[in-house]
């Protein structure tokens, strides 16, 4: 006998965004009460308190809202990066290592050439330089995507840790003290080479050069001609082929847009924030990007919004971790829970369930 | 001469760390799927089985070996398989994509393994390491008798049971995947779900249960390294970067687990080959650590040069399959 399933799935056309919203809110909900769960079990707090110490671990007090802007336009710029490969279907997991090679090129920069020339003009050649470093790292994988159809997903994963031996490569010649295999931070007594303050707030440019990038971005993939290229490739090769569009001409060229905004994720994060370099200097953050840039469907602006959260919720764990002595690597099992819900959610978005009529 | 017994030695349990590792992505990829959360799912194996072998000792007077053994390998690749799981559900029923499920995972997993090792040891009274001498004894115990034999013992009967598991697990897989119907049809499902589906296979139990015993397989490697690798002790983050070597190296050995037996051998010799070149500078030293990667890069770009049929990724690697979509 042929059994009916009980449930009966759909695709949907269109889901209005307030209800697209609503799906993911309840989601988070829905995480962070299996957060709490996971928490009462392991640490028997109350939930609500550990949530007050979230709140407070991410916007508790000036210097905590100031560190959460600042690894949240961290996060945002690389999800800005590789908002346009994914939109062109090219995997590009290599993000975390087009970050270490873009800050690799701004470190290089502040110690080759950090007295010789003028501060601004080192800022300059610092941005360009690590927008170069990171557009190699991307072009070298699009290129071999474009001519012989070379797996770009493993191409990237591969060439991330290629970048972190390069990195420390480097730092065995750039170590500050002598011995200690770490860089130590970069020209602390000139701060040559380090984002000035704006409007008399410390991490002024970083916000400033994110948000320009926010903007421009969104604009280049929904009204440019170039984006919409973008987005029949990612559709499909043989339409774009058709439509006589170049398809390898436009993978390698979104690749270098794409590596290249990682690359300058990694100029922001070494002069406007760490003011180092290590192998640390990504944190999994070039993974992160990866299911921000996703869950936003190519939205920059939504990105923002998903990016703070992620921080937001990251920064929150650190506090509650050194509040109730738990260890510190909580928050990435919480990100990974409240990941999980939202992943999942997207089907509710894409889907519908209906009881099946009898 | 005895340098290269312990190269030689210590490549192969580098190498048995990454086998396992890759063993079970082989199993998943054949099915179309491409489970990026491998690095963090042998976290869990390797912290699950770690903390079972330390929940059975620690109030144990007189703890036995083999309960412990069990335990632990059962712990580790129920735990592993679970994360499986929960990338099935994701990626399978609820059609999220591969990679970015994957990759959650991965952040899931790691942290998943650093909070609990971090944890026990705490547990443990605070003093950074825990030990499970038992368990990890019986781990690392080396077949006696053969091991005594000059040289050849030491090349081939010095290690712990897992590493001859690890072979025979990499030969019944093979057998499986080529000479089985059933890894006949998983293999159909990785190349094109929809014509297995036409053929009357379940493609969504298979590939359910492919990628959780994938999984699972994959946890073990972090168990042979927590227990064998280590000796039953836990360093948050020890693990390192093995997990991406096992994802390298399926596509270094082109999907097939005999080619993965020696591929491991190579990739751990040449992981800790800088430490056995005389002579090699520090910076020199982090060129030799980026080797594994780069002759992963070569071999990736040598096959889709030469386009050669049976050598190439499953076709549907990574696509999502649904049926009213085809």
């Amino acid at each position: 006998m042929h059994k009916e399933p009980f449930l009966k799935m759909s695709k949907r056309d269109h889901l209005a965004w307030q209800k697209r919203l609503l799906v993911r809110i309840v989601a988070l909900i829905l995480s962070l009460i299996v957060c709490a769960g996971v928490i009462f079990a392991l640490v028997r707090m109350n939930p609500l308190d550990v949530y007050k110490a979230i709140w407070d671990g991410a916007l508790g007090s000036e210097r905590r809202v100031w560190q959460t802007l600042r690894d949240t336009m961290v996060l945002l710029c690389i999800s800005i990066g590789l908002a346009p490969a994914f939109k062109m279907r090219f995997w590009n997991i290599g993000a975390e290592g087009q970050i270490l090679i873009g800050g690799a090129c701004a470190a290089a920069a502040m110690i080759y050439a950090g007295d010789a020339m003028s501060p601004v003009l080192l800022l300059i050649i610092m941005f360009v330089a690590s927008a170069v470093g990171g557009m190699i790292w991307g072009i070298i994988p699009a290129v071999f995507k474009a001519y012989w159809n070379t797996n770009e997903t493993l191409f990237t994963l591969m060439l991330n840790y290629v970048a972190m031996q390069v990195v420390t490569y480097c730092i065995v010649f750039w170590e500050n003290p002598k011995g200690s295999n770490t860089v130590g931070i970069i020209n602390q007594a000139t701060q040559a080479g380090w984002l000035p303050e704006l409007f008399g707030q410390r991490y002024g440019w970083n916000i400033l050069i994110v948000m320009v990038f926010t903007v421009v971005m969104f604009i280049y993939l929904k009204y440019s001609k170039q984006g919409y290229e973008i987005a029949v490739v990612g559709e499909s090769e043989n339409t774009a082929r058709y439509a006589g569009i170049h398809v390898k001409r436009v993978i390698i060229r979104t690749m270098a847009i794409s590596g290249a905004i990682c690359g300058i994720a990694g100029f922001v994060i070494v002069s406007g924030a760490s003011h180092t370099i290590s192998t640390m200097t990504a944190d999994g953050r070039g993974f992160t990007a990866i299911i921000v840039a996703w869950l936003s469907k190519f939205n920059t602006f939504i990105m923002l919004a998903v990016s703070f959260g992620i921080v937001f919720m990251q920064q929150g764990a650190v506090q509650i971790a050194s509040q109730y002595g738990l260890n510190e690597n909580a928050s990435d099992v919480i990100l990974g829970i409240i990941l999980f819900f939202l992943i999942g959610a997207e089907f509710f978005i894409n889907y519908r369930l209906e009881r099946t009529k009898k | 001469m005895s340098v290269l017994i312990i190269f030689i030695q210590k490549a192969i349990v580098q190498g048995i760390c990454i086998l396992y590792g890759t063993l079970g992505e082989i199993m998943t990829e054949k099915s179309g799927n491409l489970n990026l959360g491998i690095p963090g799912i042998m976290y869990m194996g390797g912290i699950s089985g770690l903390m079972a072998a330390f929940l059975y000792e620690k109030d144990n007077p007189d703890p036995n070996a083999f309960i412990g053994v069990l335990l632990s390998f059962i712990c580790a690749f129920a735990c592993a398989a679970l994360g499986g799981l929960i990338y099935s559900v994701l990626t399978i029923t609820l059609r999220a994509n591969q990679n970015v499920t994957g990759l959650a995972l991965t952040i899931f997993g790691t942290g998943f393994g650093n909070f609990f090792g971090g944890s026990i040891s705490k547990l443990a009274g605070g003093v950074g390491q825990i030990s499970v001498k038992v368990t990890g004894g019986a781990y690392t115990a080396k077949i006696p008798g053969l091991s005594k034999i000059p040289v050849l013992g030491d090349l081939l009967f010095s290690y712990g049971f897992m590493t001859y598991l690890c072979i025979i697990t990499a030969v019944v897989l093979s057998i499986f995947l080529f000479r089985t119907r059933y890894g006949l049809n998983l293999r159909a499902i990785g190349e094109s779900p929809a014509t297995a589906d036409a053929a009357g296979i379940n493609v969504t139990k298979y590939k359910y249960l492919s990628t959780c015993i994938g999984a699972g397989l994959a946890g073990l490697g972090g168990l042979y390294f927590v227990m064998e690798y280590s000796g039953g002790t836990w360093t948050d983050n020890g693990f390192g970067d093995r997990g991406w070597l096992a994802v390298a190296l399926v596509i270094f050995a082109l999907w097939k687990p005999l080619n993965a037996i020696w591929g491991a051998f190579l990739f751990g010799a040449l992981y800790i080959l800088y430490l056995y070149i005389p002579g090699l500078g520090r910076s020199m030293q982090e060129v030799f650590k980026a080797l594994p990667y780069v002759v992963t890069i070569i071999v990736l770009v040598i096959t889709s040069f030469r386009k050669k049929k049976e050598h190439q990724p499953p076709a549907g690697l990574g696509l999502p399959y649904f049926r009213e979509e085809r």
